[in-house]
């Protein structure tokens, strides 16, 4: 071994800046138009298909009603006193049996995903159960848990669990393998490497798995506010199966708007989580 | 992983290898990547790791590192081991000093110790303004250095780095062959440095072993007594690498491998 000639410190005083500086990214002001002005233009081109085929005299008034009579329904529906109790009452449902399903495919993910075993044995049932129609659930809940809010969760659950427990699964597997040679270098075995590299690396597939999950608990959830009405107790699909009875057309079309919306803005909140992590880790592309 | 006592106690930052074998694979698809491998580096020096494609440098360094133990013979490291890649492997989600504190986390260090640990240790490795900024937004040398220091927070004894600057321009290459010989310098950590460059390995090292496969064994030994700090493309420096890639040519060519270059 050599001496140096130079001294450490000497050399570190005259190091200079580095000259790799990648450039600095500014904000996107047109991020935000981007995220909510989409959803404007759908909305445009479906009501002018809508307005076209109103009077385009396919199917006279009081059975297809244009957009005009429905938006002005609409606005009637939403001073309804009964109609806030029945939308509560139906997110309320959702929310419940979307939190449920996540716990449970959460856990269920995450035990696949750490066992061989479990994986190999469950994984494909998982994906199984996720093609398989929720729908097809209700007549056995009902026969179970009776005609009640227990039946509709558990349909609920049972549609959504598959897809959050999927998506943990294709998180972890997406995972570089350097990250687990990286958790051994730095000592991080089973929790700690689950905890500080394996949950947050999967995060974004997760997500992706959470919206989907969120998407099919709220199909299940409408399917069985169609199959399911609980006395006193009637949500946004039960006033859905009302208007169809009493041939009310106009209040139809106006809750289908309603349950749109509800939909739609749930899928903005997701997507925009989703493009905020994945910014957040250089993997959003600039466009 | 040790079959016999050592005589002798191993010095602290000292590692010793003994008659190693490593095989990958069981029976029929058996590949011998090591055999009869015999490696004295002693505490503090700087060894470089030479040798072509596939001649079982990388898997030296996962021995070493204990990411994988030897089939049979005897490996010895005095004190703690420290890994760092060709790539920088950082965590996307975290910020550079969020990186280097997760070292020091998974030591048990405390939330606000590691903190101003790791601002130190970006410091040294002139990282210090950049230390909320994610890894997308640094250059392929910044994230290097960030895993530099992310090494240093494992205060280790036996650092290895596989081909750390190989994926790197020759400008920042030189920049970093400054930062690992100064930080090697102070804190006089023993180093295992994977490298096809032998420039990079004359530039650098104490000592060069030159590896030949297959299997891999030390083919040849080269002490490098010249004075520091060396510059890469002195004459004095052309000359060592020079008389290094002929042994290094010679050895490929004996065993037919095609795929590697020198530089």
């Amino acid at each position: 071994m050599t001496s140096p000639t130079t001294s450490s410190s000497e050399r570190l005083s005259r190091s200079r800046e580095p000259l790799d500086v990648p450039e600095p990214r500014g904000k996107r002001p047109l991020d935000a138009l981007r995220t909510f002005g989409a959803p404007v233009v759908a909305v445009a081109i479906f009501v002018t298909a809508w307005q076209l085929l109103v009077v385009s005299g396919w199917r006279p008034d009081y059975l297809l009603p244009g957009p005009a009579d429905v938006s002005e329904r609409l606005g009637t529906i939403l001073v309804d006193p009964e109609f806030w109790p029945a939308l509560a009452r139906t997110l309320s449902r959702a929310v419940v049996g979307f939190s449920v399903a996540v716990l449970i495919g959460t856990a269920i993910g995450l035990a696949a995903a750490g066992s061989r075993l479990l994986r190999a044995s469950i994984g494909s049932l998982i994906t199984g159960l996720q093609t398989m129609p929720s729908v097809v659930w209700f007549p056995l809940a009902i026969l179970l848990l009776g005609l009640g809010e227990q039946a509709i969760t558990m349909v609920v659950v049972l549609g959504a669990a598959p897809s959050i427990a999927n998506g943990v699964l294709s998180g972890v597997d997406q995972l570089p393998p350097a990250y687990f040679r990286l958790g051994r270098v730095l000592g991080a075995r089973r929790a700690r490497l689950y905890r500080h590299i394996v949950i947050p690396g999967a995060l974004p597939a997760y997500v992706a798995g959470l919206n989907q999950g969120w998407a099919f608990a709220w199909r299940s959830l409408m399917a069985g506010e169609l199959l399911v009405l609980i006395p006193g107790a009637s949500g946004l699909g039960n006033r859905l199966a009302f208007s169809q009875e009493f041939g009310d057309a106009t209040g139809l079309l106006a809750h289908m708007i309603v349950i749109l919306v509800i939909g739609m803005i749930a899928d903005r909140l997701f997507s925009a989580w989703s493009l905020h992590l994945r910014r957040g880790r250089g993997l959003a592309a600039d466009r | 992983m040790t079959t016999t006592q050592p005589v002798v106690p191993l010095a602290h930052g000292a590692v010793r290898l003994r008659g190693v074998r490593k095989v990958f694979g069981g029976r029929s698809a058996a590949v011998t990547v090591l055999q009869d491998l015999d490696l004295d580096v002693a505490p503090g020096e700087f060894l470089a790791v030479v040798g072509g494609s596939g001649c079982g440098k990388s898997t030296l360094l996962s021995l070493v590192a204990g990411l994988t133990d030897p089939t049979s013979g005897t490996l010895e490291v005095g004190g703690k081991v420290a890994l760092m890649f060709q790539e920088a492997t950082l965590l996307p989600w975290l910020t550079a000093a969020r990186n280097v504190e997760l070292a020091l986390e998974l030591q048990g260090v405390g939330r606000s110790e590691r903190r101003d640990r790791a601002r130190h240790l970006l410091g040294r490795v002139r990282l210090g303004r950049y230390a909320e900024k994610r890894p997308h937004e640094l250059s392929g040398g910044m994230r290097q250095r960030v895993a530099l220091a992310r090494v240093l927070a494992q205060d280790a004894a036996v650092v290895c780095m596989d081909e750390p600057l190989g994926a790197l321009d020759a400008l920042t290459r030189d920049q970093m062959h400054d930062l690992v010989e100064d930080i090697w310098l102070e804190s006089r950590f023993t180093v295992l440095f994977v490298t096809h460059n032998v420039r990079e390995a004359v530039r650098l090292a104490d000592r060069a072993i030159l590896m030949g496969g297959r299997p891999g064994r030390v083919v040849d030994d080269h002490p490098n007594p010249m004075p520091r700090p060396r510059v890469m493309d002195s004459p004095a420096v052309a000359t060592r690498a020079g008389t290094l890639t002929q042994s290094l040519k010679e050895e490929v060519a004996s065993h037919d491998q095609s795929d590697y270059f020198v530089i």
